[in-house]
């Protein structure tokens, strides 16, 4: 039996750190075709990853061993946590060592280390865009465990694969609960992954960045790595999105044969969602910085309503 | 105000434009800035020269605009000890222009506001002045330390941020001193000059004719505008009447100018504030616009088409429907996008109370052109006492009273609205007849000035003749000079990540005042 854990475990990993960059692509295509252009194709990610890592690293000079390692760190944070969350199937051997709270950790602890690097080398951006970062994590941390902890209250636990199974394959029944934690979890996606309307990843004004503005000094194989990274964690995230509100077509532990099922499901729900984004992206335009927390504090609220509804009204004595 | 109310003679310029020039004494220059000051006049352009090889000094000049008409004012300065009495306490423009006529030519104002220079970014060393007559075009000077001193801000928490002059984008280069707590921005200072090319000092190495090329190239965006004011100007001092479809000619070429310009800036303020689906569509309408100036004009930009004397090529009558389809066309997509904009709650957050420019403020400092439209001030050259063919065509100046970013976006819709109406009706109504006339000779030292409302606001270009057909002093004078200062103010109390959208909301140039 483990063996086969592991290998679905490795499969699955690999499969993220692939696919990825894909994901992305489909984002920005669609948002390319809304806005009629003809958009750079969806393989353009890994075209860029490739041609930064062909590239030198330029490093300052006042540029520390933790500016360094931290394209690392946030990198194997993002492939740990698309071992934790079920993607394909739920036979994961990490899922038990890992429940939702310790996927929340795992992502801060790769914020909190990109903030430290964007301050490493004292540039004003980099501050600028740490502090930003910071602020919009802040808010958005607590309002993602809310969000995790409906499915955990219906599951009665907080391990991502229980969850998923029992969502998958309980009897049809309607959770009006899930619906609010749907919403307050698409905003923090946003927020989280550096979407307009909380920030914008296509912008080249380095005033008003907030992820971008963290990374502005990286460079070469660094940056490649970044990039890559923040491309895994939108998957990751979309993942999460799917495993949570719409777990239907995910292969059981050790059902080999459900896996085609699977991947085709996941490609399906991956190609739907990331259309849903663009058009999301595309008809909003920019928050004004402070009214990041009014977005965030929003989608807090609907986690909390989400959550009463259920103890109000799904809750079983 | 009117000229006649201002107790010397003036000289009148012939041709359409009215512009007045006279000569004063240093008691006259500040007392006339005073009066003209508290009589609502506004101070268009400051500039210097060097005519120490005629025997006469120096010289400085300043251009105001008044009711009926420009008043040129002339101060001849001592060779030995150029200083003026300082227009900085009442035209608080002037402060930059006094700094840059100092860096280039020496003529220095008594006891200003701000004594740091300008252009001079360590290029040249302190005492080398690159305008006077007597220093070599090709001149290199080993460069110098840059000690330029920014005001400080100091307080609990308040840290600087400074921008540029490269940026993350492909844009001109400037640089910008916040002085910020948190993100609410107390203090911007810009430093410019990154773009200084000597342009002044190429004119004078130039025939009249040959200068309305680099004239249109000070600001490649308002090529249009400067190229026109130029000739206006050579026209002025050489006493030639353009025909009447040279005029109308030229004004359509100025109104595509300025519809392009709009297109652009409409499109980027969405963008700006994360609304790229705008971008993509205004991109496209200007796209459509340029690709027709390069199909009828040759191109793209409208470059090098107004020469003295007209226009280097006539307009072809059969493309005139093809115009007026264009315009029509145009009309109806910029309303329907325009809807969009304004029904963006999203979008309309953004621009609304942002970058604020109070009508008092704007005043007080002299802002100009669309901008000041977009604080309550209605001036626009082309409405009242206009040159053909605008006196003929009662131009509607569209204004605003809030003075932010949405009010900067409403007065570029309907300008647009307003230039397509007047394309429209200018292509109705193109005379027939030549398009260029021959210059007459210029007298050695008949001086002329060009006034256009370009799409920013009021061109200006100054022209003095020089023996044998060539230019003695020509200085062009963009209206970004009057609204950078109030960048500085409209930031004020913002926050930081919106700067760039109060930025482009002006659009300024760059190039334009760099020189």
């Amino acid at each position: 039996m483990l063996p086969q854990y592991a290998l679905s475990q490795l499969l699955e990993a690999l499969f993220a750190v692939v696919v990825a960059p894909l994901a992305l692509g489909w984002v920005n295509q669609c948002r390319a075709w809304l806005q009629n252009r003809r958009g750079p194709g969806v393989t353009q990610p890994y075209r860029v990853i490739a041609k930064l890592f062909r590239k030198e690293v330029v490093l300052a000079h006042q540029a520390s061993f933790l500016f360094r390692a931290v394209p690392y760190l946030v990198f194997g944070c993002m492939v740990l946590a698309t071992g934790i969350v079920p993607m394909l199937a739920t036979a994961l051997p990490f899922a038990p060592a890992a429940d939702v709270i310790a996927l929340v950790g795992l992502l801060a602890l790769a914020r909190i280390f990109m903030a430290l690097a964007a301050m490493d080398t004292g540039t004003a951006f980099g501050s600028l865009g740490a502090r930003r970062e910071m602020l919009v994590a802040a808010l958005a941390e607590p309002a993602l465990l809310m969000v995790f902890f409906m499915p955990s209250l219906i599951a009665r636990s907080t391990s991502l694969t229980t969850i998923v199974e029992t969502l998958a394959h309980q009897r049809v029944a309607v959770h009006p609960s899930l619906a609010f934690a749907a919403v307050a979890f698409v905003m923090v996606m946003l927020a989280e992954n550096a979407r307009i309307p909380v920030d914008n990843p296509g912008t080249h004004l380095e005033l008003t960045m907030i992820h971008e503005a963290t990374i502005l000094e990286y460079s070469g194989r660094h940056l490649a790595l970044i990039e890559w990274a923040h491309a895994l964690k939108l998957l990751v995230y979309a993942t999460i999105g799917i495993a949570l509100f719409v777990p239907w077509g995910i292969a059981e532990a050790g059902h080999w044969g459900a896996l085609p099922t699977a991947v085709l499901a996941l490609a399906a729900k991956l190609l739907v969602g990331g259309a849903a984004l663009a058009v999301t992206e595309t008809v909003s335009a920019k928050l004004r910085i402070f009214r990041a927390p009014e977005f965030l504090a929003t989608a807090f609220l609907m986690a909390v309503l989400g959550m009463l509804t259920h103890l109000l009204l799904e809750a079983t004595a | 105000m009117r000229l006649a109310d201002l107790p010397f003679p003036f000289e009148s310029a012939p041709g359409p434009a009215a512009v007045g020039f006279a000569e004063v004494t240093a008691d006259q220059w500040q007392a006339t800035a005073g009066r003209l000051r508290s009589a609502g006049a506004t101070l268009v352009a400051l500039w210097a020269a060097d005519r120490r090889d005629l025997h006469d000094g120096f010289e400085i000049r300043a251009a105001y605009a008044l009711e009926d008409g420009l008043a040129c004012l002339r101060l001849p300065l001592p060779a030995e000890a150029p200083d003026y009495p300082d227009l900085g306490r009442h035209f608080p423009a002037a402060g930059r222009m006094q700094r840059a006529a100092f860096d280039l030519t020496g003529v220095a104002p008594l006891d200003p506001a701000d004594g740091r220079p300008w252009l001079r970014h360590g290029a040249w060393p302190a005492g080398a002045h690159p305008l006077r007559r007597d220093v070599v075009a090709r001149s290199v000077w080993p460069a110098v330390a840059d000690d330029y001193t920014f005001v400080s801000v100091s307080g609990d928490g308040v840290h600087e941020i400074p921008v540029g002059p490269v940026h993350a984008g492909t844009i001109e280069p400037g640089h910008f001193r916040f002085s910020v707590v948190g993100e609410r921005v107390l203090r911007l200072e810009a430093r410019l000059g990154y773009k200084h090319k000597g342009i002044e000092k190429r004119f004078e190495s130039m025939s009249l004719d040959e200068g309305v090329a680099l004239a249109g190239r000070v600001s490649g965006d308002s090529t249009v505008a400067f190229a026109w004011a130029y000739a206006m100007a050579v026209e002025q001092l050489s006493g030639a009447t353009i025909p009447p479809r040279a005029a109308a000619l030229r004004a359509m070429l100025l109104e595509r100018e300025r519809v392009a310009n709009h297109l652009g800036d409409l499109g980027a303020l969405g963008n700006d504030a994360g609304f790229a689906f705008g971008l993509a569509q205004f991109s496209r309408l200007k796209e459509d616009w340029l690709r027709l100036n390069a199909r009828f004009w040759g191109h793209r930009y409208l470059m090098d088409r107004i020469v003295p004397g007209g226009l280097t090529d006539d307009l072809d009558d059969a493309h005139l429907p093809v115009l007026a389809r264009q315009v029509h066309d145009l009309a109806d997509e910029v309303v329907r996008l325009r809807r969009i904009y304004d029904d963006h709650a999203g979008l309309q957050d953004r621009l609304r109370g942002c970058g604020v420019v109070s009508n008092d403020l704007a005043q007080r400092l002299g802002l100009t052109g669309l901008a000041a439209r977009a604080s309550g001030m209605a001036v626009d050259l082309r409405v009242g006492r206009a040159v053909p063919p605008y006196d003929g065509l009662d131009v509607r100046c569209a204004t605003r009273s809030e003075g932010d970013v949405a009010a900067r976006a409403a007065v570029r819709f309907e300008e647009v609205a307003e230039s397509l109406r007047l394309i429209g009706l200018l292509a109705e109504t193109l005379p027939d007849g030549p398009t260029r006339v021959a210059v007459p000779s210029a007298r050695q030292g008949a001086c002329g000035i060009g006034r256009v409302e370009g799409w920013r606001g009021e061109v200006l270009v100054f022209v003095e003749a020089g023996a044998d057909e060539r230019i003695r002093r020509c200085h062009p004078h963009d209206p970004s000079w009057q609204n950078w200062p109030l960048l500085e103010h409209a930031i004020l109390g913002n926050i930081v990540p919106d700067f760039p959208l109060i930025n482009k909301s002006f659009n300024l140039s760059y190039s334009g005042v760099d020189l």
